[in-house]
Parts: C-alpha cells; sequence; structure tokens
C-alpha cells in the first residue's frame, strides 16, 4: 500500500537477491528475527516447541506429583486447575502444532524440490507471533486471579467465571490460531506452487500429503475456533447472549462450535505424525511403502470424517438420540481408513530387511501404541458405554496414548531421523536406543493404569480422589516422573549432535532412505534447490506409483 | 535489477515487518485485554498498538509494491500470492461460518427447547413457564428488555443494491484494466469506493436507529447478539474493503498495475466479493427471514 511510492525505493528493496541465496545473512538478529529462510523458521519453531514441550510437561509433573497421593498435599484445587487447563493449551498449541510446523518448514521444500516456502517473509510472521502469543498466556499464571481455570476447552458458563486472565486468554488464542493460519497457507501454496517440474501429486512423498490435508484442516477449522473465543469474549464483556439460556442462547452451543473445530483439530496433531511414521517404516524395511495411494486416499477419508463427528464429544450433554447415533455411527467409520493405515505399515515391515536405528524404534513403538490408544477411542465411540467413560480417566490415557506415543513419538522419531541431515552430524545412536526404551516403558506405567481408573470411576481435573485409587495414581505418577525425566536425554542427544558430535553424516544418511531431500548434502544448502531437481525412480520413493 | 525468469526460483530477502507486526500485535491485544478488564492506561496502548500495526501495513506493502512494479517477481510468485489470497479468504468464509452457525443453532435448537419443544419439554416448564419461542426473541428473561427489529425492505434492501452494484463496478473497473482503460479503471474504481462507504454510513445509520429508536441492542439476549455480531463483522469487513479500495484507486492513479498483471487489483476484488456474498446470506437469515 505505497502511497509514498515516487518517494524511490529504501535500501531493503535494492538488495541485489541473486547475490545472497547461498550466504546465511550475517548478524544474530538478520539470520534469526528477520529471516525469510525456511530451515531458520523451521529451526526457531523446533526450539520453541521444545521450550513450550518442557514448560508444558513441568506443569504435568506438578498434576502427577499431586495425584501421587490422595488427600490436598501440594498445591491448592485452584492452582491444580489453572495447571490441567494451561498443560493442555501449551502442549497442544505450543508444543505439538509447532514443532509439526517446524517439520514441514524444514522438510517440505527439500522434498519437493523448493528453493524455500512459497511466502517466506509471510513464514517468519506466522513463527514470531507465537513466543507473544505464549508470553500472553503464561502471564495470566502471575495475575491476582491467577491463569485460566476452566479447563482447555473453555466451556462457558465456568469459563466465563475466570477473573482478569480471562480476556488474555482469549487473545492469546486468537493469535495463535492466526499464526496457525497463516502458516497453513503458506504451506498449501508451497506444496501446491513450488513442486519442482514432475513432482506430481501422486509421486509426493506421504508426510507432505499429510501437511497438505492438515494444513486445509488447519484453515478451515481456526477461524471456527476464533469466533468461539469471541463469542465467549462479547458474552463476559459485551452483554451477548449466545450461550446463555436466559436471553435465549445455550451453553451447549459452544460445545458444539468448540469441538466443530476441536476434533479437526486432534487430527491435525496426529495426521503429520502418520505422515512422517510412512516416512521411516519404508527407510528401514527397505521396502516401499504399502499402499501409498490407499494411504493418501484414507488421510483424506480421515480428514472428511473430522468434520462430521464432533458430538461425540458431548454424548452426555443431553443431545437427541438420533443425534447421538448419527455422531455413533460416524465416529466408528473412522476406524475403517485408520485401519488401513495401520495395516499399511504393518504391511511394509513385513519381510523387510529390518534394522532398528532409533527413528525405527520411534516409528514402531508409535504403531503399536497409537493403535492402542485409537482402540480406546472406539470404546468411547458407543454412545451407552461412554456415558460411563465420560469425563474419567479413561478418556485421559485415551487421548494421551494417542498424542504422547503417538503425537509426540513421531515428532522424537522424525527429529532422529533428519536429525543428521539438518546438522550434517549422527547423533548418538546408544543414548537414542536408551532414550527410547526408557521413553517407551515409562510412557506405559505414565498412561496404561489410568485406563482402570477410568474404568473403576475416577473423574478427571480433580485434585484429590478416593483412596481406593490410590495405587494406580502413585503407580502412574511415578511413570510420568520418569518419563518427564527421560526428556532431558532427549536434549542432551539434540545437543550432543549439533555441537559435540564428530561423525559426519552422509547425503543419503540411511542406506534405505529415498526422496528429495536425500540427494541434498547433509546439512543441505542454505536454499535447497535453486533450480528444480530431476524427478525419477532414482531421487524420489513413489516415481513409478499411481501410472 | 535482475529479472527473474522462470525457471530459477525467487525468494525474497529478510525485512523487519514481521516483528514489527508482533509487537503491534501484542500491544493491541494485550491493550484490548487490559481495557475490558478496566485499566485507565489501557486504551492507550491499545491505540498505540494499532498505530505500530498500521505502520507495518504500510512498510509491508510498500515494500512488496516496490518489489512487485521493479519487476523481481515471477509468473511462480505471482501465483503463490493468488493461492494465498484465495486460502485466506477462505478462512474468512469460516470465520463467518461460526457466527451463522451460532444463528442457525440458537434459531433451530435452543429457542425452541426453551420453548419447550423436543426434549426440552421440562426444561419450559420448570424453569421458563410461559415463555413463548417465536423469533425475534431477547430469551425467556426478556434480556435487554423490548425491542423492535428493522424491517428488511428498508435501509437494508437499499444496501444490498448498493453491494450488489458496487460489485458490477469493480467488475467494470477490471476490465478497464485489462483493455488498459486508464481513465475507466480509475474511474469505476472511485465509483466503487463511494459506493462501498455509502453502505457504511447506512449501517452506522442503522445502528444508531436500532440503539436510539428500537431498543435493539447488543444486549438484546439472542436476537441483539447475533445481529450485531454478525452485521458488526461484516461491516468491519466491509470498511476494511472500503480501505483497500482505496489503496487500489490511488495506486492506480500512480499508474500501477498493468493490462496482464495486476494481483493487488485482484486481490482485493476477490476481497469485495466475498464481503458481497457475505452480505447476501445475512440479508436472507438476518433480516428478511
Amino acid at each position: 500500500m505505497s502511497i509514498e511510492h515516487t518517494h524511490g525505493h529504501d535500501h531493503e528493496s535494492h538488495a541485489a537477491h541473486d547475490d545472497h541465496h547461498d550466504h546465511k545473512p550475517t548478524g544474530f538478529l538478520n539470520r534469526w528475527l528477520f529471516t525469510t529462510n525456511h530451515k531458520d523458521i523451521g529451526t526457531l519453531y523446533l526450539v520453541f516447541a521444545l521450550l513450550m514441550f518442557f514448560t508444558g510437561g513441568a506443569m504435568a509433573m506438578v498434576i502427577r506429583a499431586e495425584l501421587f497421593m490422595p488427600g490436598l498435599q501440594l498445591v491448592e484445587p485452584d492452582f491444580f486447575n489453572q495447571m490441567t487447563t494451561m498443560h493442555a493449551l501449551i502442549m497442544v498449541f505450543g508444543a505439538v502444532m509447532p514443532a509439526w510446523v517446524g517439520f514441514a518448514n524444514w522438510m517440505i521444500p527439500m522434498m519437493i524440490g523448493a528453493p524455500d516456502m512459497a511466502l517466506p517473509r509471510m513464514n517468519n510472521w506466522s513463527f514470531w507471533i507465537l513466543p507473544f502469543a505464549f508470553a500472553m498466556l503464561l502471564s495470566t499464571l502471575l495475575m491476582d486471579s491467577g491463569g485460566p481455570a476452566a479447563g482447555w476447552t473453555l466451556y462457558p458458563p465456568l469459563s466465563l467465571q475466570g477473573g482478569q486472565s480471562f480476556a488474555f486468554v482469549v487473545f492469546a488464542v486468537h493469535m495463535m490460531g492466526i499464526s496457525s493460519i497463516m502458516g497453513s497457507i503458506n504451506v498449501i501454496a508451497t506444496i501446491l506452487n513450488m513442486r519442482a517440474p514432475g513432482m506430481s501429486l501422486l509421486k509426493m512423498p506421504l508426510f507432505v500429503w499429510t501437511w497438505l490435508i492438515t494444513a486445509f484442516l488447519l484453515i478451515a477449522v481456526m477461524p471456527v475456533l476464533a469466533g468461539a473465543v469471541t463469542m465467549l469474549l462479547t458474552d463476559h464483556f459485551f452483554g451477548t447472549s449466545f450461550f446463555n439460556a436466559a436471553g435465549g442462547g445455550d451453553p451447549v452451543m459452544f460445545q458444539h462450535i468448540f469441538w466443530f473445530f476441536g476434533h479437526p483439530e486432534v487430527y491435525i496433531m496426529i495426521l503429520p505424525a502418520f505422515g512422517v511414521v510412512s516416512e521411516i517404516i519404508p527407510t528401514f524395511a527397505r521396502k516401499p511403502l504399502f499402499g501409498y495411494t490407499a494411504m493418501v486416499y484414507a488421510t483424506a477419508s480421515i480428514a472428511f470424517l473430522s468434520f462430521i463427528v464432533w458430538a461425540h464429544h458431548m454424548f452426555t450433554v443431553g443431545m437427541p438420540l438420533t443425534g447421538e447415533l448419527y455422531f455413533m455411527y460416524a465416529t466408528m467409520l473412522i476406524a475403517v481408513p485408520t485401519g488401513v493405515k495401520v495395516f499399511n505399515w504393518v504391511s511394509t515391515m513385513w519381510q523387510g530387511s529390518m534394522t532398528f536405528e532409533t527413528p525405527m524404534l520411534f516409528a514402531i513403538g508409535f504403531v503399536v501404541l497409537f493403535t492402542i490408544g485409537g482402540l480406546s477411542g472406539l470404546m468411547l465411540a458407543i454412545t451407552a458405554a461412554d456415558l460411563q467413560y465420560h469425563d474419567t480417566y479413561f478418556v485421559v490415557a485415551h487421548f494421551h496414548y494417542v498424542l504422547v506415543p503417538g503425537s509426540v513419538f513421531a515428532l522424537m522419531a522424525g527429529a532422529y531421523y533428519w536429525l543428521p541431515k539438518w546438522t550434517g552430524h549422527m547423533y548418538s545412536e546408544k543414548w537414542g536406543k536408551i532414550h527410547f526404551w526408557i521413553s517407551a516403558i515409562s510412557v506405559n506405567i505414565l498412561f496404561f493404569p489410568q485406563h482402570y481408573l477410568g474404568l473403576a470411576g475416577m473423574p478427571r481435573r480433580i485434585p484429590d480422589y478416593s483412596t481406593q485409587f490410590a495405587d494406580f495414581n502413585m503407580i502412574s505418577s511415578i511413570g510420568g516422573f520418569i518419563f518427564g525425566a527421560s526428556q532431558l536425554i532427549f536434549v542432551g542427544v539434540i545437543l550432543h549432535c549439533v555441537y559435540k558430535s564428530r561423525e559426519a553424516a552422509s547425503g543419503r544418511v540411511w542406506e534405505g532412505a529415498r526422496g528429495l531431500e536425500w540427494i541434498l548434502s547433509s546439512p543441505p544448502p542454505y536454499h535447497s534447490f535453486n533450480t528444480p531437481p530431476v524427478i525419477d525412480a532414482t531421487t524420489v520413493a513413489h516415481a513409478g506409483e499411481a501410472h | 535489477m535482475a529479472q527473474h525468469t522462470a525457471d530459477q526460483y525467487y525468494v525474497p530477502h529478510g525485512t523487519k515487518w514481521p516483528i514489527v507486526g508482533s509487537l503491534g500485535m501484542i500491544t493491541m491485544l494485550g491493550g484490548a485485554a487490559f481495557w475490558v478488564n478496566d485499566y485507565s492506561l489501557a486504551p492507550w496502548a491499545f491505540a498505540v498498538g494499532a498505530l505500530i500495526l498500521i505502520y507495518m501495513m504500510f512498510g509491508w506493502f510498500g515494500q512488496v509494491i516496490r518489489e512487485s512494479e521493479a519487476g523481481l517477481y515471477n509468473a511462480q510468485v505471482d501465483t503463490s500470492f493468488r493461492m494465498g489470497m484465495m486460502w485466506f479468504i477462505f478462512s474468512e468464509v469460516m470465520f463467518f461460518a461460526c457466527f451463522f452457525g451460532a444463528l442457525f443453532y440458537a434459531r433451530m435448537f435452543s429457542v425452541p427447547w426453551l420453548g419447550g419443544e423436543g426434549t426440552g419439554a421440562s426444561t419450559n416448564e420448570l424453569l421458563w413457564q410461559g415463555y413463548d419461542a417465536v423469533w425475534p426473541t431477547a430469551g425467556p428473561a426478556q434480556l435487554g428488555g423490548p425491542f423492535r427489529t428493522i424491517p428488511a425492505f428498508g435501509v437494508p434492501f437499499i444496501n444490498t443494491l448498493i453491494l450488489l452494484s458496487s460489485g458490477v463496478t469493480v467488475t467494470l473497473a477490471h476490465h478497464a484494466l485489462k483493455k488498459d482503460h486508464r481513465k475507466g479503471l480509475v474511474l469505476w474504481l472511485l465509483a466503487t469506493v463511494a459506493l462501498g462507504f455509502v453502505f457504511v454510513f447506512l449501517q452506522v445509520e442503522e445502528y444508531k436507529e436500532a440503539y436510539q429508536q428500537l431498543g435493539l441492542t447488543l444486549g438484546s439476549g439472542i436476537y441483539g447478539s447475533t445481529f450485531f455480531m454478525l452485521t458488526g463483522f461484516h461491516g468491519m469487513h466491509v470498511t476494511l474493503g472500503a480501505i483497500m479500495l482505496t489503496v487500489i484507486a490511488i495506486r492506480s492513479m500512480r499508474g500501477h498495475f498493468k493490462p496482464e498483471h495486476h494481483f493487488g487489483f485482484e486481490a482485493v476484488a476477490w476481497y469485495w466479493h466475498f464481503v458481497d456474498v457475505v452480505w447476501l446470506g445475512l440479508f436472507l437469515f438476518v433480516y428478511v427471514y
């Protein structure tokens, strides 16, 4: 919108673009604050996500410490509620989602043969909104009223009774939404517009496919969340009655709108995980992915179904029976494409010459443990049974199985898989394996007993419990402390790989790896591809399929 | 400066504008959050944040426009911009869908249920006995007191005609631009801008009437809530669109845009058509039915 156009060019627009294609910008601010480079922005996202993972993790430790024994011992109930609320908000919006965007930034341009993302400056902004949004969200913990304590779902009327913090949470959510929408627009434009000639859609790596669909979901539902929290804001401060029955509104309406966002949101966190696992298993099974096209269609089907199943989160609010039945059957349909995926991963491994490096261990851990979470999801989908399970620890166990040994294990798998590519050094395989085994064992000690707690009737989001739940809670807390501590190994492995490791990584890194990112050096050049690469069976994994 | 050809990729250099935008955003939204909590200095923080955001937009768009006019952008960059705008408009569609969803839910479910329909029989009997659920309603407690609604075939209908005509004028401007008919381009654009601001003016008058004479306010139960949120957000979008059109008109007067290369113009035109279509939905479901 330059109205001052005639006043001439400022020095910035005079920079000769061709000249610094292969040079990193100099100076700390130039490099990290003003960057338009997909790798630097990807690194920023990943480091930010890791910081948030430990912030949210510290809150989880508070929760598990309080629940170690029956009775109230460490924290006030209201602070406990703040911890459960903030833990969820931070892990969902601050850790898992930004981590996946970090992977998207690093990998998508390399995987499709592009120099960078399609809209590099907007890419910078997508990231740099996040630290401010989370500063705002975390600052609520220091306010007189404390942080939000009504759960991450922000159900009214409870959330409307929050103090000062409420408006800050709403605006922080708005900022996260703006960041996500811009990031997703960038991903879609990159994938649809920046592919190297010959990289047709059905030759794209599955990680690119899953992110294309994830980005679509994000653009479709983040504005709905923004609208929902805006209505909360106006109900609280400006006298509207959206969620107030006295004015003709309905608190349940918020739940419908929230979960119209919320259900696609959970797939936003898992679809890129499907993509990463679909990259890793073929590499270490030394076989092409079984049923590539079916995987693409299954991903699209899951995304479609995610829009029409939301009310299965609300079976106990008093819906008409026909609604309950519809949402039950629609939800169960999701098992079909998800089953296609699980069977395809297993079939990929079938008769492969497998080796078990750390990324493969995490990927196999993902397949096994995510499936447990998927199956408990099917149990929850049965309306009649859900009336019993709803808001118990069974639900907590279910979604933590799909998110922790699901999404987070896939993030770990991807991090180990591509660390040598990113840094040019090999990580410590020994410590990677130690990290995997301690994580895999402790995560089950942490979450498996919670199934029994929920089936026995222990409600979620309560700081105290009946003594009958004591043993399983103590076991779960011990698992939680081990799992939390073991993630420090991960940080150690990363720091060692980045700063200390002497073992140089080859371009291909893994013997069985296929795809354009592996034809680049390790670490890759600052701008991945200055001219489009050749696409054929020697460079990409799915060159021969679908023709 | 080197022209970027289609077989070579273009990557823009770094810029300070995103971080300036983030600072503006946190100042403005943080100010808003303090404002609703009644801190006396908060409106100033809000205003400062808004000014920083405006400064960012001038700077960022200005830089992009200069680079575009200097011929730095190739066809691939143009396509990226187009996709970016289209998906941004899709996100806006979903934002409005959220409020339309609230309207439909209230009218189809929550209000009839409060009146005793379906599973709401006992709710009506025990809590809101005698509530006659007829739309428009301020709910069983008559929040905000009695009110009258704005008739569809008065100002809203005129506004419909105005927006539809502005869709025609912006298209005529586009045709003029494609034929390199600069005078037609500027005149039709100015006509569009004028129609846009007349719409906003009439909308403000309508709000004044609602508040001062009809007793219809944001607090008038679910009717007032959905009415003002939908028309209010739409009005904000029209205002923004009219400002965008103004910028495009000024750029046209300065000789920007070429018959075969004018993404900035098209993006604004798309946005304007989007605002137009949302209004048709509003006119039907908020005013007429």
